[in-house]
């Protein structure tokens, strides 16, 4: 299979992988695919310049951005474009205002998770533009999805017994955003719960509440935009300054 | 890219040769970060972006020549004193782009 292929292949199936092309010199135009466990496939046309990006794969995956170096020998110009899994939102409540989010999230590149145990809800018919819909207790399917620092939680059932115990689990792991639909009264009783169940002040700061930017938003289409605001705030923040830089 | 995947498939089951193009280098203000792609098919259809529409029509005609003459390249687009009226980009910014041929052959 090609290295275009492979490439093509690894983005579609959601894994880091890094296509490095030499722009300029005599090698110009050779590829090398690189991988995180340190394999690698094609050539740059050049043994040393290989082995000079090799020793640096673990920066680029790192950095999860797309590079443009300069190695000193020749000099020769190189792109490495890192591509990095997509973010996921997992959207808990298969509600309005959540078919609204999916929609967004999708055209923002991001992979969408519905979960709701009620399958009154979770129908096809509803969420058939997610990538996702899980009709189970939204707490376990968190629990079991491995929350990294590259998914989203939001909790939109209005119903405690559902959004709570996904809070917990959310807050329990490293996710990037979590957010809690509901008022002011709302989360202060959320508050109260999750505290009950062991989780600290520091943990239950980390929840957006009242959810989205503020832009005066009253249909679920318009909460479902100040929801997906906030995010696109949080991970270009994010971005900018790297956890541990 | 990935959102480029399924424009990719479509135009591999139609046999058309597909030219992509990658923002390598970019000096200054410029409106889409590195990295940004964009892929021209032999058809001269065109999905993705490199720049939010400053200097894409040009882009397409450098790879409609690429299918002729092979490639790659590395093009460089900024405002350039007469340029900046044709395929200039309107922040003011340079960006560079990397053109090649991309695999074509179907699954």
């Amino acid at each position: 299979m090609s290295l275009h292929r492979q490439f093509e292949d690894a983005i579609r199936l959601g894994r880091l992988v890094a296509l490095a092309t030499v722009l300029t010199g005599p090698q110009r135009g050779h590829q090398l695919l690189l991988w995180p466990d340190g394999t690698t496939a094609g050539s740059l046309g050049d043994p040393l310049l290989e082995t000079a990006l090799h020793a640096r794969t673990e920066e680029f995956f790192a950095g999860r951005k797309p590079v443009r170096l300069t190695h000193p020998v020749g000099p020769v110009e190189l792109f490495v474009d890192v591509q990095t899994p997509p973010l996921r939102l997992f959207i808990v409540g298969a509600v309005h205002t959540a078919a609204a989010l999916v929609t967004y999230a999708k055209v923002l590149g991001f992979q969408t998770i519905v979960v709701d145990a009620r399958t009154a809800f979770a129908t096809p018919e509803r969420f058939g533009h997610a990538d996702q819909l899980i009709a189970r207790w939204p707490a376990e399917v968190l629990a079991e999805q491995g929350l990294d620092e590259s998914s989203c939680v939001v909790t939109l059932t209005h119903d405690e017994k559902f959004d709570n115990p996904a809070l917990a689990a959310a807050l329990r792991s490293p996710a990037l955003y979590i957010g809690a639909l509901g008022s002011q009264k709302t989360h202060a009783r959320r508050r109260a719960a999750l505290a009950a169940d062991g989780l600290t002040d520091t943990d239950l700061q980390r929840i957006h509440a009242p959810i989205g930017l503020r832009i005066g938003a009253r249909r679920p289409e318009e909460i479902a935009l100040s929801i997906m605001a906030e995010i696109v705030a949080v991970v270009n923040r994010a971005e900018k300054s790297p956890a541990g830089s | 890219m990935r959102e480029l995947l399924p424009t990719l498939e479509r135009w591999r089951a139609e046999q058309k040769q597909i030219v992509l193009a990658t923002v390598v280098k970019l000096y200054g203000s410029a409106p889409l970060p590195l990295g940004a792609k964009m892929a021209v098919s032999a058809a001269g259809e065109m999905a993705g972006s490199v720049s939010g529409g400053c200097v894409e029509g040009a882009v397409v005609q450098e790879a409609l020549a690429l299918l002729q003459q092979g490639g790659p390249k590395l093009l460089t687009y900024g405002i350039t004193d007469e340029l900046a009226t044709s395929v200039g980009l309107a922040c003011g910014g340079t960006i560079e782009v990397w053109l090649e041929l991309w695999e074509e052959s179907p699954r």
